[in-house]
């Protein structure tokens, strides 16, 4: 089952690369209505109320070396899953003459990153998590050096040493993890396996780092975020929604699962550091993004500040936290797809990324606009879409974590209404002779986005079912951790009614 | 004094009996065979006698006898060590070998003639060199020469005393030397090349000679397992063997090319043939490191604490300079000679691990066992670019200038393609067969406490990364500047092309599925002592 989920996609992008390039996007669009498919058919048959792996499949891989294709779906892969199965049949939809250059490189990577970034959220076996985790980073690098910016080069280059680096980082810590569980019996890399491994406290902090490291450049974190900007600017709206929606969120998926999950005495020893970074990326990351004139490294940029919210979630420890988090990853993806997606459709029309250069669309393209305005407010927070709920959820934890920290994190809200009004205002109002005759969106553009805005609105309401998967989860997380505090149902509850 | 009739094993020495044989007839068949016919008769010679060797192998290794310590038995009145690391290694040698013949038989590329010179004895840019050229002639003696440098890697890994190591060290050298001298374009460079090569190579094998009478001096035997108990139980003179260690050591680490033994090896990948280098790169590498790794385990496996912090810095220098100096190359050879001068602090970082199966759990890994795996993906990887390196061309011989590979991924997809599958192993990407080799030989060396080495291991993999992907990124994002002509791909025989196809073949098998080798190589067991 999860394997097929994986084999569609990947499948799919060796029938792109290797039939003609007429073909190349009907392939690319069943096969991923097909994964689609498989990743709703998953959610029929996975059992919420339960926690732990489910639907697992485990085979020795590399027996030497204590490596086993192992796969599983958790609540936090559960949710990852569908969101990436739901953005990226939408991102080819959207981006419809994205790759017009070069259709069969083009959907041959886009299938091969949704296929290797499944396979990064369903993988219990540490190995073969750093194997796909790595070689997401191929198709990705291509996408952004094929296909955007005439200094893409660069920004793809910049993208893959920043992750590279991370990733030889954490190679480090995956290796010291093999050396102990060899110490301690028979060497194995499965998660379940290694989660009864007995650290001592200089060790798991060490291998903590790693870890941590990989994640925060993949997140990013500030000060290792440098490369986002470069790459969102440069790259296609489509290819940065698979990188800042999906990649991207392998960056905090990670902290959940092996950070926390593995090593949860560093996690606790580490959290001073790391909630400082979280509330300095949540702040800088807002400020710089409201200087921009470039709207694509605008949104590059909010992300910043929404992966220090996620971060603060994880590492505060309590189950609003871990709740809050989970559901704004979901959240985030979906709020931000929106946002690259019509930003790159008003690029397109307007010829320009500067903001400064459009204005006055309002008048013109209404729907754009609607589109455009939903995101940006969806991005702010605005009760009764989405992610005000999981921002409500962390910031509540963040203040019960210490006040000042939910203080600081407050004042992200703020500067996040500025960047998207703003940006709003100034693309949109105003008197522009140039604007008049622009098309508003096509059928195929607006059907394309419609899915995220039904999610944005419909979770925004009613966020039970996002809730019902994750908190077995974070139940069993909170128990590694050694947490034990209110059961997060019941704020969640008020959470959805205060979005009402 | 009384003769005694020594004992030699016939059977587990044959493959060595076999190549060694047939290098000798080759040299015949040199002198007696018309010109026309001893293309055709050479390389079937080679072939055979390497494929009969490599099937010799096979047998030996599924029959070898267990003894205490390890598999295996001391041949030749103890001369030669034919154990389960042997035998892996001399499987290893003997398919590069086949690749290497592979390679050298390539005449597409060239419009009817290989790439080694019409003529070696003709002064470049003479009459006599644009005769033997016009009339198309070649030098064939590359075979036997190829075959003679085998005999010599099988007999290297596997000796048993430093004498019979000497004399295998020279037997493979000397067809080298002469083989990078034989290019058939850009003659100055490559005549260059194998001279420096030459000059080098004799004054390091000259440290070794001199190391193993020091080391003769301590321990009163040339034979390695005498040599371990020496270092066990005799506390005298250990000035003797500390300086004789570390002369043994400058011969050994110079056929690899650590730092600072390195001067040699950009100059010579890069005047030398391309098939030769591929062949050379690959096959000496893993002989050389079977030896090294016998030297250092076998016989002063016990002083381990005198050579490891020597080792510790040879590696760390070697990793260092071997991809930052890497990082500023503008030519492919030069930046694969670099890149391999760093694979080899890699694979010393290997030889740092835990030595022996009994220091370790039931299913970890062994030292040998991740070096063993190390030198086939990394061979694999190198023999594959080299060949590819062949093939892009335009009218005056290949081109390894960088900025000419520019868009190279646009007008030949596949062959970019492949040559980037190699360069992401190189780098050691997951789903490539470098990337198991660099985690087994990290491993081994976390395993056995060196993890300061192994950091420093991971920060030159990044910088090595940066220039395989600025390789990359040549090749696939940017077009010929102004006023340079861009390289093209020259269509090859089947030769080059099936080297290449089997190369990116078992480069991802070895990435995918390493289970099997990782298996043969861990059943290989320890050296016997």
């Amino acid at each position: 089952m999860l394997s097929a989920l994986l084999l569609v996609p990947l499948l799919g992008a060796l029938a792109v690369a290797l039939l003609p390039a007429a073909h190349s996007r009907s392939i690319a669009i069943g096969a991923s209505a097909g994964t689609l498919g498989l990743g709703i058919a998953a959610l029929t048959r996975y059992d919420t109320g339960a926690g732990g792996y489910q639907l697992s499949e485990t085979v020795n891989w590399i027996e030497p070396l204590g490596v086993h294709y192992a796969l599983g779906l958790d609540g936090l892969g559960l949710l990852m899953v569908l969101l990436t199965v739901v953005l990226v049949p939408v991102v080819i939809v959207a981006g419809w003459a994205e790759g017009e250059a070069n259709p069969r490189s083009y959907y041959a990577w886009v299938l091969a990153l949704e296929g290797l970034s499944l396979a990064v959220f369903l993988a219990t076996d540490v190995f073969l998590f750093y194997v796909v985790f790595e070689a997401t980073l191929i198709p990705a690098y291509f996408l952004i050096g094929g296909f955007g910016g005439a200094k893409r080069a660069s920004a793809a280059l910049k993208f893959l040493m920043f992750q590279l680096g991370g990733g030889l980082v954490l190679l480090a810590s995956v290796i010291g993890l093999y050396v102990v569980s060899a110490q301690q019996g028979e060497a194995s890399y499965l998660l379940t396996d290694l989660q009864g491994l007995d650290l001592a406290t200089d060790t798991g902090r060490w291998l903590f780092v790693g870890f941590f490291i990989a994640f925060a450049i993949k997140a990013p974190l500030f000060p290792v975020h440098t490369w986002l900007a470069d790459t969102t600017e440069q790259a296609t709206p489509g290819t940065s929604v698979l990188l800042v929606c999906v990649l991207d969120k392998i960056g905090t998926f990670g902290m959940l699962r092996f950070c926390l999950g593995l090593f949860p005495e560093a996690s606790q020893w580490a959290t001073p550091v790391v909630v400082t970074l979280a509330v300095v990326s949540i702040i800088y990351g807002a400020f710089v993004a409201i200087g921009q004139d470039d709207l694509l490294r605008l949104i590059g940029l909010t992300s910043l500040s929404h992966f220090g919210f996620i971060t603060l979630g994880i590492f505060v420890f309590s189950s609003q936290g871990g709740s809050g988090a989970i559901l704004y990853m979901v959240n985030h993806g979906l709020g931000t797809a929106l946002l690259f997606l019509v930003a790159g459709y008003l690029i397109q029309r307007r010829g320009t990324a500067s903001i400064r250069e459009m204005g006055g669309l309002e008048k013109t393209t209404p729907v754009l606009a609607g589109l455009f305005l939903v995101a940006g407010l969806a991005t702010l927070g605005l009760p009764g879409l989405s992610p005000f709920v999981s921002e409500f959820l962390v910031l509540l934890s963040a203040f019960d974590y210490h006040w000042w920290v939910g203080a600081l994190a407050v004042t992200g809200i703020v500067l996040a209404a500025i960047y998207v009004l703003w940006a709003y205002q100034r693309i949109m109002t105003g008197p522009r002779d140039d604007a008049a005759g622009t098309p508003d969106a096509t059928t195929r553009e607006w059907v394309a986005v419609a899915p995220l805005v039904a999610a944005l609105v419909f979770f925004g309401f009613y966020p039970q079912p996002l809730l019902d998967a994750s908190n077995p989860y974070v139940d069993d997380l909170m128990q590694i951790v050694g947490v034990t505090d209110d059961q997060p149902t019941v704020p969640l509850g008020g959470a959805g009614e205060a979005g009402n | 004094m009384e003769f005694v009739k020594p004992s030699i094993e016939y059977f587990e020495l044959s493959p060595l009996f076999v190549l060694f044989g047939a290098a000798c007839l080759g040299v015949i068949v040199e002198a007696f065979a018309a010109r026309e016919q001893r293309h055709r008769l050479q390389v079937t010679l080679s072939t055979v006698a390497v494929g009969a060797a490599l099937v010799l192998t096979v047998l030996v290794g599924l029959d070898l006898p267990e003894t205490a310590s390890a598999r295996g038995i001391l041949a030749a009145e103890g001369s030669v060590a034919v154990d389960g690391p042997t035998v892996f290694l001399w499987g290893t040698v003997l398919v590069f070998a086949l690749a290497g013949i592979a390679l050298f038989a390539e005449r597409r590329l060239e419009a009817g003639v290989p790439a080694f010179a019409g003529q070696a004895a003709a002064l470049p840019g003479s009459e006599a060199e644009r005769e033997a050229s016009t009339k198309g002639l070649s030098h064939t003696e590359v075979y036997p020469l190829l075959m003679f440098a085998v005999t010599g890697m099988l007999l290297f890994p596997a000796s048993g005393d430093l004498l019979t190591m000497f004399v295998a060290l020279e037997v493979l050298s000397l067809p080298l030397y002469l083989l990078c001298g034989l290019a058939r374009r850009r003659r100055l460079l490559s005549q260059e090349a194998a001279l420096k090569y030459f000059l080098l190579g004799a004054f390091s094998s000259g440290f070794f000679l001199y190391g193993v009478a020091l080391v003769y001096g301590y321990a009163g035997t040339m034979d390695l397992g005498g040599i371990a108990t020496a270092v066990q139980n005799n506390t005298q003179d250990r000035v003797l063997l500390l300086l004789g260690i570390a002369m043994l050591s400058v011969g050994l680490l110079f056929k690899v090319g650590a730092v600072p033994f390195q001067a040699w090896t950009p100059d010579v990948y890069q005047g030398a043939p391309t098939a030769v280098t591929a062949f050379m790169s690959a096959a000496t590498t893993v002989a050389a490191f079977g030896a090294i790794a016998r030297v250092y385990y076998v016989a002063f496996g016990a002083g381990r604490w005198d050579w490891q912090p020597l080792l510790w810095v040879v590696a760390i220098l070697t990793m260092l300079v071997g991809s930052i100096v890497a990082a500023v190359q503008t030519d492919v050879k030069r930046m694969l000679a670099y890149s391999a001068i760093a694979h080899t602090g890699f694979l010393l970082v290997g030889v740092l691990g835990v030595q022996a199966g009994a220091d370790l759990g039931p299913d970890e890994i062994t030292s040998t066992q991740a070096i063993l795996f190390y030198l086939v993906t990394y061979g694999v990887a190198s023999i594959g670019t080299f060949a590819l390196v062949t093939m892009v061309r335009d009218g005056g011989g290949e081109i390894t200038a960088l900025d000419r590979w520019a868009g190279l991924g646009r007008r030949a997809p596949w062959v970019a393609g492949t040559f980037v599958l190699f360069l992401l192993s190189m780098a050691g990407i997951p789903l490539t067969g470098g990337f198991i080799g660099k985690w087994s030989v990290f491993t081994v060396a976390m395993s056995s406490g060196a993890w300061p080495v192994v950091l420093v291991a991971i920060a030159s993999s990044i910088i090595a990364v940066s220039f395989y992907v600025r390789h990359v990124r040549t090749m696939f994002f940017t077009e010929p500047a102004e006023g340079v002509e861009g390289a093209s791909v020259t269509a090859a025989s089947p030769l080059t092309t099936a080297t290449v196809a089997v190369c990116a073949v078992a480069t991802v098998v070895l990435g995918v599925v390493p289970g099997p080798l990782l298996d043969l190589a861990g059943h290989a067991g320890d050296f016997i002592r």
